[in-house]
């Protein structure tokens, strides 16, 4: 089966203090603090020198190993949302971000008020071949605000890398007959079977979401 | 044989070394940051490699089982260039990172003063981001070159068990030992360290605060020495306990006073035709 990155749940601030240790609890009650105050004096304070970061924002980068590994995406996500954290912000800490850092900011972008101006840092992460950031690029950000050729492209590529397409925002709803979707699939799936290689299970579940009259999901996928 | 190869470039090295090297019973490495063989001419090129050490090549390594960590600095060799130095300001904004264990490589390639300024500068740096520091000791005029390292580390308000001195040999090994800084072997093909010669040192020197590298770069050099010298070991008599301190316990402390040491990848995840390693759709 092909690798298959998905984004699992983001955690609410309720139930990451569950799941949290005291130490631990303790160092997100801090950075979140200091994400609000952030958030309340964005217009007084700016960064210091192209290199200096506001406080909120080191933690940001240390969630990892304060929060946990597996925690990291949710702390990252509460603390963007808590600071507002605006497209500069974000871009800065997609630009200067490990791959972690940056999946954080692509999970986060439909809960930030940014409108389609976030999507240089979607298509950015299109464009690489980690499977992480991929598969966190196709979200709901994506959905709402990619135009049709790189949307095509996106889902192309999850086909590619092996990032399952329930990854993919929206999939049913924008997949409904999009004739030049499927015309993309079906040169896809020619291309393996001329080389002698299995076709995606996923390309044929994709490629029946693009009949026109294909029902409507009860859910969107 | 669990293996934590605590010095390699694995950004010069292909998909086969990693099969490789997981067969070989590697399950972790460190990236250290240092010169890529063409003199790099502005910041914004250490940035970008800075960027891989934190994104690309991890991912790269996962995909093989094997848990990558790094080690950033501004390298010896570039540290006489201005037109680099620079980094030195944008440093801050990377020790944070989950994934980097130590400031490195640091210390001389020519002694020259911007080298000195160099050095003292990153050990403060380690210092301030509670971060132990990888320092590579000189080719040339490697005796000089060490105790005038360990001179700066004295000075420096980094303790010497925060300090890996590396790519030691038979010259050095004792001042390095006696500084109270732990002892790096690089073992190559042809140049600074053999298995044999490296069997001789443990048996005098013990197999306390030693770790054993393989150094492999884009020039002439193997990633299955880290192997190599278990093997030897074994060999030569050496308990499967002694093996298992230099090549994994030693690493994991040294490394582990950073206090971001993950070495949860204990499975690599299925390589798949339609894995983004093979570029997509090749």
């Amino acid at each position: 089966m092909p690798m298959s990155p998905t984004n699992p749940p983001l955690l609410t601030r309720k139930e990451l203090d569950a799941q949290l240790g005291g130490a631990a609890r303790a160092w997100l009650d801090e950075a979140l603090a200091e994400a609000e105050h952030a958030a309340a004096h964005q217009d007084t304070e700016q960064p210091g020198g192209p290199y200096a970061a506001p406080p909120w924002e080191l933690r940001y980068a240390a969630a990892g190993r304060h929060a946990g590994l597996e925690h990291a995406d949710s702390v990252r996500a509460l603390l963007l949302i808590e600071a507002r954290a605006t497209l500069p912000a974000l871009t800065r800490l997609y630009e200067q971000g490990t791959a972690a850092e940056r999946r954080a900011v692509l999970l986060t972008l439909h809960r930030l008020d940014l409108g389609p101006t976030a999507l240089p840092l979607v298509e950015d992460a299109l464009r690489t071949n980690d499977t992480r950031l991929i598969a966190a690029a196709v979200g709901p950000y994506a959905a709402t605000h990619l135009e049709a050729h790189n949307w095509r492209h996106a889902v192309l590529k999850c086909l590619f890398t092996g990032v399952g397409v329930e990854a993919v925002d929206g999939l049913a709803r924008r997949a409904r007959g999009d004739a030049e979707l499927a015309r993309m699939l079906g040169d896809f799936a020619a291309e393996r079977i001329a080389a002698g290689r299995d076709v995606p299970a996923d390309l044929t579940r994709v490629l029946e979401l693009t009949t026109p009259g294909a029902a409507a999901p009860t859910e969107e996928s | 044989m669990r293996i934590f190869d605590p010095h390699i470039h694995m950004t010069s090295r292909t998909t086969d070394d990693y099969q490789a090297m997981y067969d070989a019973g590697v399950r972790a490495l460190v990236e250290p940051s240092f010169w890529l063989g063409q003199p790099r001419t502005s910041p914004a090129s250490f940035f970008d490699y800075f960027d891989a050490l934190l994104g690309w090549e991890p991912f790269r390594a996962a995909q093989y089982g094997i848990a990558h960590h790094c080690t950033l600095a501004l390298n010896p060799k570039e540290a006489n260039d201005p037109r680099c130095t620079p980094v030195l300001d944008a440093l801050p904004r990377y020790l944070v990172k989950d994934s980097v264990v130590a400031v490195g490589e640091i210390g001389y390639d020519s002694m020259t003063p911007a080298e000195d300024t160099a050095l003292a500068t990153q050990l403060q740096l380690a210092a301030d981001h509670g971060l132990p520091a990888l320092v590579h000791t000189p080719h040339r005029d490697k005796l000089a070159g060490l105790h005038r390292t360990i001179d700066v580390v004295r000075e420096s308000h980094l303790p010497p068990e925060r300090v890996l001195l590396d790519h030691l040999n038979e010259t050095t090994v004792k001042d390095a030992r006696d500084s109270g800084c732990w002892a790096g072997f690089s073992i190559y093909p042809d140049t600074k360290m053999d298995e044999d010669r490296m069997i001789a040192i443990l048996r005098i020197y013990g197999t306390e605060k030693i770790l054993v590298n393989s150094a492999a770069d884009w020039g002439r050099s193997d990633p299955l020495k880290t192997r190599k010298v278990g093997d030897a070991m074994l060999a030569a008599g050496f308990g499967d306990d002694d093996v298992d301190k230099v090549l994994w316990r030693n690493p994991v402390e040294f490394y582990g006073q950073s206090g971001r040491l993950q070495l949860g990848i204990a499975t690599p995840e299925p390589l798949h035709e339609g894995n983004s390693i093979l570029r997509g759709g090749e």
